[in-house]
């Protein structure tokens, strides 16, 4: 796609040039040389090479705060992840987390691989190989090794989905041959390799018999949602997110009493992209005895966990994740409870660091809600 | 059909195992040529992704050499590269590529004889392996062909 083009779609030509996007942005507070609205601008003046030679490209979170508030309906992080698409044709890319092991895994998930990756079911779950319903995991098996210095377990979160979704009488397809939903290599700019994902995914759900798709990671959801549809098509079956699921069969889980406080913190892509605020909240308000208090920023309003797409995380990702945390910190809350888990492993990244500090846990939705169904 | 000829990766530290392999070069001893020596400063620097990336290059097995436990040049590098290989062996089982596709050997620069044994004998485990279920594919793709010279900015 051309420049013009992109422009155009994105609706980045309609730029008045005010600024509140920048004004808004996270990573411009921490970081003041980072503009939305200059960028903008370099390109609207035909200078699109400025952008694409510029460590700016990868900087955005593509969070989508700033088009809370544009008034023209720019949608800049589209603009940005097109403006990628460009970059990585002309050879460039940017500087990845974790000496890019992600974009490695990503990659050869693009291959014939034969994984193992269900190992974490465990006895008393009960799964299926064929069936209605398909729990699409994501890459939470690889995560568990990866972030395994951080002691984040993040398979925890498909455990208790799977007991989530039993409780509900439904029993789950998992399968081996799920792939990463490639939402991370588009946002690293290769849409032939997200392609291929989508492609391999949806075959391997639709072979499955599923009608429909449960979510328990929102940049998987809304991958399915927004960006399989763009690229490869309708898709044969129906998406949802679990918080969605469960918050309309949120009595028959027989929630017991938890005493604590908690916040929430929004993920970007449940949140800004999927609209999906209410939901989380009400299960966490169906806990007897629990306190749901909101962060100064919340909902639409609400703050990213400072990286995605695991490119470019640095000082100023660690700068966005300790001021959300002390917004958390600020509520009085002993947990932040996230509906995402890559939000959660980016947060207790930054809680590492900073120790003791910030006295506050951050809990995947998932595991409250096993926690008080256990009570 | 020919017999399987492995392509494997050897990352060799600069200061013992590369050294090692120089050794059994001059000493002219034998080895199979099914090698790609890959010289890092030290087994450290290899990282998950390195040996990933010679998966999806191509590889049927990667092999990474340091300095014996208590040599290492920067005092605790090989310290991580083991802690680096076995975290790697959990990422292949996932993926359902065989963890004996790659190998830790501590070469030291005197031992020559033993770098040309240890390829031989890598090489004769991944030839019982046989080839890598990601070779036909994973050989230059036009997808990640800027990947050889990436410029990151
Ligand atoms: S999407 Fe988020 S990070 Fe990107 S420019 Fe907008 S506010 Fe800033
Ligand atoms: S908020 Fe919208 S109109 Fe204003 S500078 Fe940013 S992109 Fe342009
Ligand atoms: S915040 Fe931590 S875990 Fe997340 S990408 Fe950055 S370094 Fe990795
Ligand atoms: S220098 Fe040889 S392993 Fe560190």
């Amino acid at each position: 796609m051309a420049f013009e083009e992109i422009l155009r779609q994105t609706r980045s030509l309609l730029c008045l040039d005010c600024g509140k996007c920048t004004g808004t942005c996270p990573v411009t507070r921490v970081d003041p040389t980072y503009s939305p609205r200059a960028t903008i601008e370099r390109v609207l003046a035909g200078r699109p090479e400025e952008l694409i030679n510029n460590d700016h490209l990868w900087a955005c979170l593509t969070c989508r705060l700033c088009t809370t508030r544009c008034p023209s309906g720019v949608d800049y992080p589209a603009f940005v992840v097109a403006a990628r698409v460009q970059a990585r044709g002309t050879g460039v890319e940017g500087t990845y987390a974790h000496n890019a092991v992600m974009q490695e895994l990503m990659g050869l998930m693009t291959l014939p691989v034969k994984q193992n990756r269900t190992g974490w079911v465990s006895g008393q779950m009960r799964t299926a190989a064929q069936g209605e319903d398909f729990y699409f995991v994501g890459c939470l098996p690889y995560f568990d090794v990866i972030f395994a210095d951080l002691g984040v377990v993040s398979t925890e979160v498909a455990r208790n989905t799977v007991r989530l979704l039993n409780r509900l009488g439904i029993t789950p397809v998992v399968s081996d041959d799920e792939r990463c939903c490639g939402s991370d290599l588009l946002l690293n700019g290769d849409e032939v390799g997200f392609r291929r994902l989508a492609e391999l995914n949806v075959r391997t759900i639709a072979e499955s018999g599923a009608k429909r798709v449960i979510f328990s990671c929102p940049e998987c959801y809304n991958a399915f949602r927004n960006d399989y549809p763009r690229v490869i098509g309708p898709l044969p079956f129906e998406v949802v997110h679990l918080t969605e699921l469960l918050a309309e069969h949120v009595g028959e889980l027989g929630l017991g009493g938890l005493e604590e406080t908690v916040t929430y913190h929004d993920p970007c892509r449940l949140g800004r992209y999927q609209g999906i605020y209410e939901e989380p909240r009400a299960l966490i308000q169906a806990i007897p005895g629990l306190e749901l208090v909101e962060m100064r920023k919340n909902r639409a309003q609400g703050l990213c966990c400072g990286t995605t797409g695991w490119v470019n995380c640095g000082q100023c990702a660690k700068g966005i994740q300790i001021t959300r945390l002390r917004q958390a910190q600020a509520t009085g809350a002993t947990r932040m409870i996230t509906a995402c888990p890559k939000c959660r492993i980016h947060f207790t990244c930054a809680l590492n660091d900073v120790g003791e500090e910030i006295p506050i846990e951050v809990e995947d939705l998932t595991g409250l809600l096993a926690r008080s169904m256990e009570e | 059909m020919g017999e399987f000829r492995p392509r494997i990766v050897v990352f060799a530290c600069n200061w013992c195992s590369y050294a090692g392999a120089d050794l059994a070069g001059v000493s002219r001893m034998q080895y199979p040529p099914t090698t790609r020596v890959i010289r890092v400063m030290c087994s450290g620097r290899v990282t998950p992704g390195f040996i990933l990336e010679s998966f999806r290059q191509g590889a049927d097995g990667v092999l990474v050499t340091g300095c014996h436990p208590g040599d290492c040049h920067y005092i605790s590098g090989n310290e991580k590269a083991l802690a680096t290989v076995e975290r790697t062996k959990r990422l292949l089982h996932l993926l359902g590529l065989e963890t004996d596709r790659l190998r830790l050997e501590w070469i030291s620069a005197a031992e020559g004889a033993r770098f040309a044994r240890v390829m031989t004998q890598f090489t004769e485990q991944v030839r019982a392996l046989g080839p890598s279920p990601l070779t036909e594919h994973a050989t230059r793709s036009t997808q990640y062909a800027t990947r050889d010279t990436p410029h990151h900015r």
